[in-house]
């Protein structure tokens, strides 16, 4: 898995590369949550991943809940196929705010 | 006619899980599964790698043995640990709001096999897991 962190617009974009399984996972939540520490909201473009199973999830529900905490915008980008099926089997494609793309989703609802 | 695909054992570490999902991805597209088929069979093998090294190993060490066979349409895949006997409750299925540790995981593979249960182990082994799953092509 590989992570590229980059501001637009005001907003963090998180880039998620390759695998993220329970090897990686742990990463993700780090970056995830250190990013949300700074107050912006947060964008995880979910296009380049590969597979993701119940602990790349598990990462990405915390942060929800973390970013709900605190009040800041926590969207999904462009999830991959791969991305796609797993939120859907865990009935998150309705919970989480999923936008088409990073641009879509840095210009709001 | 049987036929075996897979016969493998794996360190069940958390940097092995690449392996495992690519000997079975590989295994599953030689069984003749589309990307669908191939992707399910794939989280279902690493959800049930990652509670045997999470919930069944805990710290300790251990091997998990990966075998898959096709059997007219029907995919086998059968995971042996030697961690200690888990309750085979933990299949049933319950509301994802009541999740235990290592329940989004087993929903997922409850979700995209079709049977799965718990064997008695062959001698020496601490649990065997078999989920099967009908697919639509033959090998």
């Amino acid at each position: 898995m590989i992570l590229d962190i980059d501001e637009r617009d005001g907003w963090v974009v998180v880039a998620t590369r390759g695998e993220v399984d329970l090897q990686h996972a742990p990463r993700l939540r780090k970056a995830l949550t250190d990013s949300l520490l700074g107050g912006r909201g947060v964008i995880v473009d979910l296009s380049p991943v590969t597979f993701i199973d119940s602990s790349g999830i598990a990462a990405l529900i915390e942060a929800y809940q973390m970013a709900r905490t605190g009040g800041n915008a926590f969207i999904l980008a462009a999830p991959s196929a791969p991305a796609r099926r797993v939120l859907k089997l865990a009935r998150l494609d309705t919970v989480f705010a999923i936008a088409d793309s990073v641009t879509a989703a840095t210009e709001g609802p | 006619m049987t036929i075996s695909l897979l016969d493998r054992r794996f360190a069940a570490r958390p940097e092995h899980l690449g392996d495992i999902r690519r000997a079975v991805s590989e295994a599953a597209r030689r069984a003749g599964c589309d990307d669908e088929e191939t992707g399910d069979v794939v989280l279902a093998v690493d959800e049930a790698c990652q509670n045997v090294i999470r919930h069944g190993y805990g710290d300790a060490e251990g091997d998990v043995i990966v075998q898959m066979e096709i059997a007219d349409t029907s995919l086998i895949v059968r995971i042996t640990d030697f961690a200690p006997p888990v309750d085979a409750d933990i299949l049933h299925p319950r509301p994802l709001y009541e999740m235990r540790p290592g329940g989004l995981g087993l929903h997922f593979i409850r979700s995209v096999m079709d049977d799965i249960a718990f064997l008695t182990p062959p001698e020496g082994a601490g649990n065997l897991l078999q989920m099967i799953k009908h697919v639509g092509a033959r090998a």
